[in-house]
């Protein structure tokens, strides 16, 4: 398989960076004869929201282990707020928020309980700067949980638990808070609400946020940058609009003359266009233009990944990448 | 505040917390009450039937020894099950991803099985006062040989079932320990005692920490002349700190080592894996 070097991954080593609250480089792991990641680089400033985008079996939920420091990479180096998470204390680890996936855990517990009691642990980490733990009442109100403070935590639904799941990640103020997968079984209003607590967690708080999702809308909007991840390597990565136009810089034309429909792929949708509307005139019919979506950009990607067959549209990536 | 401090007492709460909701929960309080009502119902009918050589009540003698083997269930079961469990259902998980939490989440887990298994210890004796006769419970000697044998008892099994939690990762397998316990419940002299057995199997049985806790729980509450019908003649009370010590002093070795173990493996993809697996079960 084609090695894609990336250009800037190769040259001397960036001076040390106070805003570079994530640090990746060259991340590998490899279990028995297998290769889950096969040399990932991956960066976060304070107060960026990171999208982790890939099929399943990807690396995702490895990837993100390892920055949790919960599981230990066979080689890379790796700086999550200055620090090898495998040597993280505990002071480091107040400063991590990690939004599991939905487990039945403290069932028999009531939620305002549960947050209290977890953030309890904050307490001695506070700083001038960062007053720790987030006061529960006031945490409540912005999961809105506040009408379920007393339920016991199994009777919650699916999304009021999911909610429960985000305030405990973030209970303790994070700088850096990692949520794998949020929004599962959220309803579009609980959806609305969660990706607004993201934007201000993220420009309020200046919390650095790294999420994995299956949701390509979801990561369009949350994201400043979105990384795709496939075979273990970043195959690409970009604002979600950078993704979009870089993949299939080809708009796509359809109309409709005399019976007949016509499809083109055309660089200069507009130049293209003003040639077809001289030419036929008033006989184009239900024209139509598409960009491409994220969503086609990602699929592109992963296919070519996955098949090892380029159709050359990744490779437009890279280079453009490199002149940037 | 100090974060060890100000988490052993997060911890303390967290005992508490639990100790309530476990309490308050149909399904819990059947577990706690209902091996209670089978002991009770069993030296109800013993009752009439006396201990081997003397004319006192084998029933009277069956509690005492019940409630030691209800430390070793309370303390090495007790504990080893929340921890697979809590390792299955995330808890464990949680605890690790917050700072000072694993500190937390023992010691939590520590007040919540020594209290359960002491509540346990006081519902079983309560009623049994009323139609056993015998239990010298009006004697402050008997208290002060409760207030050393049922911690050691604790502090023996506590840290094995903090080892035998860690290393059981599927609750079902909790059966093949459970299993060995009731062939050694047999050995130990809780029911019966164990004089005509043969010696072997009496070194065997006082290997283990049942033996000596069924022994402590009767030197406490039996009238001091039964001690000529015990092995050796007597309550033997040297012996039981020897032995409860040393199995104290194993399972504080080796607990950390296994628990830290343990706890390093965790990980959100481990946790989800053994949650497909209890699906398959129950699917």
């Amino acid at each position: 398989m084609t090695v894609v070097e990336l250009p800037w991954a190769a040259a001397s080593p960036r001076p040390p960076d106070e805003d570079l609250v994530l640090d990746v480089r060259d991340l590998r792991m490899r279990y028995g004869a297998v290769d889950v990641l096969r040399g990932v680089d991956l960066t976060a400033r304070r107060g960026e929201v990171v999208a982790l985008l890939g099929p399943n079996g990807a690396g995702k939920t490895t990837t993100i282990e390892i920055l949790e420091g919960f599981r230990l990479p066979s080689a890379g180096t790796v700086r999550v707020l200055g620090t090898d998470p495998a040597r993280g204390d505990e002071r480091w680890r107040a400063r991590l928020g990690v939004v599991l996936q939905s487990w039945r855990d403290h069932g028999k517990w009531r939620v305002r309980e549960l947050l209290a009691h977890l953030g309890d642990f904050y307490a001695p980490y506070a700083t001038d700067r960062i007053p720790r733990p987030w006061p529960v009442d006031e945490l409540l109100e912005t999961v809105g949980l506040s009408a379920h403070a007393g339920s016991r935590v199994a009777r919650l639904s699916g999304g009021q638990r999911r909610r429960l799941d985000v305030a405990v990640g973030i209970v303790g103020r994070p700088e850096l808070l990692f949520l794998d997968e949020p929004t599962v079984g959220f309803d579009p209003a609980a959806r609305r609400e969660f990706h607004e607590l993201v934007h201000r967690l993220a420009d309020l708080d200046e919390t650095t946020i790294v999420l994995t999702t299956h949701d390509l809308a979801e990561a369009e909007k949350l994201a400043d940058r979105i990384l795709i991840l496939a075979g273990g390597r970043i195959i690409a990565e970009g604002s979600p609009d950078q993704l979009a136009r870089r993949v299939a810089g080809d708009a796509e034309v359809r109309w409709a003359r005399d019976g007949e429909r016509y499809v083109h792929a055309t660089a200069d949708a507009t130049a293209f266009l003003r040639d077809l509307l001289r030419e036929h005139g008033d006989r184009i019919r239900e024209l139509e233009v598409r960009r491409a979506s994220l969503e086609d950009a990602y699929l592109a990607l992963v296919h070519e990944e996955e098949t090892g067959i380029r159709t050359g549209r990744a490779e437009r990536v890279w280079q453009q990448e490199a002149n940037r | 505040m100090n974060p060890t401090t100000n988490a052993l007492r997060a911890g303390l709460r967290r005992g508490a917390i639990e100790l309530r909701a476990t309490f308050t929960n149909g399904q819990d309080l059947w577990t706690y009450f209902f091996p209670t009502v089978v002991l009770l119902i069993a030296v109800f009918w013993m009752r009439g039937s006396t201990v081997p050589g003397t004319d006192f009540s084998l029933g009277a003698r069956t509690l005492p020894s019940a409630l030691g083997m209800g430390l070793l269930f309370g303390g090495l079961l007790g504990l080893a099950n929340q921890l697979v469990i809590d390792r299955e259902d995330g808890t464990l998980l949680r605890a690790k991803a917050i700072p000072d939490g694993m500190l937390g989440y023992l010691v939590g887990k520590i007040v919540l099985v020594s209290a359960v298994a002491l509540i346990g210890v006081v519902i079983q004796l309560t009623p049994g006062l009323f139609f056993l006769d015998g239990l010298r419970l009006g004697d402050p000697g008997a208290w002060l040989t409760l207030a050393w044998v049922v911690p050691l008892g604790l502090v023996a099994t506590l840290p094995l079932g903090a080892v035998i939690g860690s290393l059981v990762e599927n609750p079902r397998n909790m059966g093949l320990v459970v299993m060995p316990i009731f062939g050694l419940i047999a050995l130990s002299g809780i029911f019966y005692p164990i004089n005509g057995l043969p010696g072997w199997l009496q070194g065997v049985a006082q290997v283990f920490p049942l033996y000596w806790l069924g022994l402590g729980m009767r030197s406490a509450l039996l009238p001091g002349d039964l001690a000529a019908v015990e092995l050796g003649g007597s309550w033997r009370h040297l012996e039981t700190v020897g032995v409860l010590g040393a199995w104290a002093v194993l399972g504080l070795v080796l607990a950390p080592v296994v628990l830290r173990r343990m706890a390093r493996r965790e990980s959100g993809s481990r946790v989800a894996a053994r949650r497909e697996r209890a699906m398959q079960r129950v699917g």
